[in-house]
């Protein structure tokens, strides 16, 4: 029983918050966020530099064969930076996908790139009908000959309109909802039928709507056995429900701390507005809030290292609880700051739209509460 | 970072598992299980065994009887300790004043005072609380008035749990009254119960138990030796305690042992009706409680690793205590949830011995959740109150 982080752990912590505090400060995040592809190449460039896009990966696939609990480090700091790189997107997302579903041309041909960070990718696993049940899919992928033909709507894609490289999960069998018949496909982001419509979203990060008009791929292009996608989704989709449970961390205690701050400067009345209790005791529960959501996320990632239905559970309830208690804190944050909160200018509110992104990511608390005590139900 | 145990503490963990299970007396296991209350004896009995395995004071140092365990052994016994549904040691005396007199008692004091303590030949009860000194405990009255080699002991302590029980009490007094602060002239005084003076009187509460105390001091002469460490530095040393009856307070592995045997009950079909966690909205009760219950457990945990590399449990020992407490108190209000009507019967009768069988109404845990609901109450406003505790947060680790 150890909470100690190994030295290439504590490695990765310096080399991450070394470069959110010394590169990456408010603003240089705002004017990335307001550039024209929402993200910068040179940050990412960054990033593969310093291994982050080989991070997660396994050694045999080029990567440097981290876990969990790397994941989690990386993710919490650039919350704490509210970093708009694709890195969800397209290493969490799209590289979880590749690693687990891809055979060796194929992850040679996309995912050694990727690692690289020469090749931005994206999964699109939601559509509009969807909401938080990645096994609702109408998108089809009709085998002709030895090609397929995918049509359908995927929304919401993260980063959709820039990435090079898309990831379909769509329907080669099976009713809309079932888990079985979903085949995952990758396509090139401008290949011939593909309609991109680019935007951004509350939280500063961009996402497209993709239509996929009579898209024909060659069976190169299938990921994995036809009909079994659902797992390597399934799985994928937990881990960057962890990844996110980590970034909103990384957000709660900034806007926390920053919070803290503020009352302790911020004079009213002659006094700091810190000294009114009224006040101290929504920040001390606010504080709980946070020390709770590490201590569950802890939990889940070594959970995840371990796999199998505990660690969905385990998933569950972090994401359950950064949704309670995180959306508690938020607030808070908000509402302390007085004014100063709801202005563009602060950081605050830039902090407090990500968290309302993420509180509906992969599921919000009521979906995943309600996953958490189906799980135990079918333990019983 | 990893949650696993190492082969040696898994053998340790069976250990004390088949300790727990071949040696706590199977006639208190029946009472504990049949909702009867253990008595002093019982109790005192139960402690004994404890202590002929060295297992009576597991965070004392080595040198007065300690066990010299890892924080881990140490989280292991405790859950080992609650799944076995055996009694904790009661705290007032192993837990409570026996760190205050090693740590600032004299040898003469130690000698006295702590193998009675670690043999449980001596019961002891805390006299901090008074009639006008609750969450604000520096407003306390009782005086300590020095009189040649005695203090002349006046003032009323309460709330004083199983004070009744009690040989000995330590009382924060006050000494001076010739202070700047308040928190200043106050002692620390240990005073034999038998002294002339003394009077236990009881207050019943909500659930009409006896379970704690006024004790009244008139004239109650204490010799000058029963002060520990220096006068007036009485406040300093009762912090310190409230810092570790906070860290006990949380009772994660009694919490976890109980949400187990929620689950249990409430997953099985009683007369005849459908599992009472087949309806969603209590599944969903049942589960946020064990998701805060979890994150405790690793709040806990974290709080043990950093004490376990040399720092003292701090002001963050108030989260374990609110946190702790909320859970405890979500967990009695569910168990009242699934007794249904069978929670309102108040038949108190039915937790005593000998109780005629045929005459039970509903089952005895059922009946007993509602006891146990009111009663814990008091573990929100007991140990320094949860809002007293979020003061002491904003202070000293918020910097407010």
């Amino acid at each position: 029983m150890d909470f100690s982080l190994t030295d290439e752990q504590s490695m990765l912590v310096d080399s991450v918050a070394r470069f959110i505090d010394n590169d990456y400060d408010f603003a240089t995040r705002q004017k990335i966020a307001q550039s024209d592809q929402g993200f910068s190449a040179d940050v990412w460039r960054t990033f593969a530099d310093l291994g982050w896009t080989a991070m997660p990966f396994p050694e045999e696939d080029g990567g440097l064969g981290g876990g969990t609990i790397e994941l989690m480090l990386l993710m919490q700091h650039f919350g704490r930076g509210l970093v708009v790189e694709p890195y969800l997107a397209n290493v969490v997302l799209a590289g979880g996908i590749l690693r687990r579903c891809a055979d060796t041309a194929q992850k040679k041909r996309w995912l050694s790139p990727l690692i690289e960070g020469e090749l931005q990718a994206s999964l699109a696993f939601m559509e509009p009908q969807s909401r938080f049940n990645i096994a609702d899919i109408t998108t089809t992928a009709t085998a002709n000959g030895s090609d397929f033909v995918l049509d359908g709507h995927k929304s919401l894609v993260f980063h959709g309109a820039s990435a090079d490289l898309l990831l379909i999960p769509a329907r080669t069998s099976g009713e809309q909802r079932d888990q079985a018949g979903i085949s995952i496909f990758a396509i090139a982001g401008d290949a011939e039928g593909v309609e991109r419509q680019a935007y951004p979203t509350v939280d500063g990060h961009r996402a497209a709507e993709i239509r996929l008009r009579s898209v024909r791929v060659n069976s190169e292009s299938l990921l994995g056995t036809p009909g079994t996608g659902y797992a390597g989704l399934q799985e994928t989709i937990d881990d960057a429900t962890l990844a996110v449970s980590a970034e909103a961390l990384g957000i709660l205690r900034a806007l926390h701390e920053k919070t803290v701050d503020y009352a302790k400067n911020r004079i009213q009345f002659g006094v700091p507005i810190g000294t009114f209790q009224a006040l101290q005791h929504r920040m001390v529960d606010s504080l709980m809030g946070c020390e709770q959501c590490q201590s569950l996320l802890y939990w889940a990632a070594m959970r995840t290292e371990l796999g199998g239905s505990a660690a969905r559970s385990a998933v569950s309830a972090l994401k359950y609880q950064i949704g309670t208690s995180g959306r508690q804190i938020a607030r808070e944050a908000v509402q302390i700051h007085g004014g100063m909160g709801v202005t563009w200018e602060l950081d605050i509110a830039h902090f407090f739209k990500r968290f309302t992104a993420i509180e509906t990511l992969f599921g919000n608390a009521d979906f995943h509460l309600d996953r958490y005590v189906q799980l135990a139900s079918d333990a019983r | 970072m990893n949650v696993t145990l190492t082969d040696e503490e898994i053998a340790f963990r069976d250990e004390v598992r088949t300790f727990f299970r071949e040696n706590f007396p199977g006639d208190l296991r029946d009472k504990l299980a049949a909702g009867i209350d253990l008595s002093r004896d019982d109790m005192v009995r139960w402690q004994k065994v404890l202590y002929r395995q060295g297992w009576a004071a597991v965070n004392w140092p080595v040198e007065y009887g300690g066990t010299g365990w890892s924080a881990v052994q140490k989280y292991i016994f405790a859950n080992e300790i609650a799944e076995a549904n055996a009694p904790d040691m009661v705290p007032f005396g192993v837990k409570m004043v026996a760190p205050i007199i090693y740590t600032y008692g004299s040898d003469a004091q130690r000698q006295r005072f702590l193998p009675d303590i670690l043999e449980s030949n001596v019961w002891w009860c805390q006299g901090y609380s008074e009639p006008g000194a609750g969450s604000d405990l520096a407003s306390l009255k009782t005086r300590a008035d020095r009189h040649g080699d005695e203090y002349i002991v006046n003032g009323t302590k309460t709330w004083t749990t199983l004070g009744h029980y009690a040989d000995w009490i330590f009382c924060l007094v006050r000494t001076s009254s010739d202070v700047a602060r308040r928190q200043e002239g106050i002692s620390f005084l240990l005073i034999d119960m038998s002294t002339p003076g003394v009077a236990v009187k009881p207050i019943i509460t909500i659930e009409g138990d006896r379970e704690v105390n006024e004790v009244h001091f008139d004239d109650v002469r204490v010799p000058v030796e029963n002060l520990v460490g220096e006068e007036g530095k009485g406040w300093t040393y009762g912090k310190v305690l409230l810092q570790h009856e906070r860290t006990n307070i949380a009772g994660v592995a009694r919490s976890r042992y109980r949400l187990r045997r929620l689950r249990e009950k409430s997953s099985q079909s009683l007369r005849g009706a459908a599992p009472l966690l087949d309806d969603r909205n209590f599944a969903r009760k049942l589960a946020t409680v064990e998701i805060e219950l979890r994150a405790l457990e690793y709040t806990e945990l974290r709080t043990l690793a950093a004490v376990a590399v040399g720092k003292a449990p701090g002001p963050e020992s108030s989260i374990l205590k609110i946190k702790g407490t909320e859970i405890q108190q979500e967990l009695d209000a569910l168990f009242v949830e699934a007794a249904g009507y069978y929670a309102l019967p108040y038949v108190p009768e039915q937790f005593t011995m000998h109780f005629d069988e045929d005459r039970r109404i509903g089952s005895g845990s059922e009946t007993r959740t509602s006891l146990r609901y009111f009663n814990n109450r008091k573990a929100s406003i007991y140990g320094g109150s949860n809002e007293i505790q979020k003061n002491i947060i904003a202070k000293h680790v918020l910097g407010l």
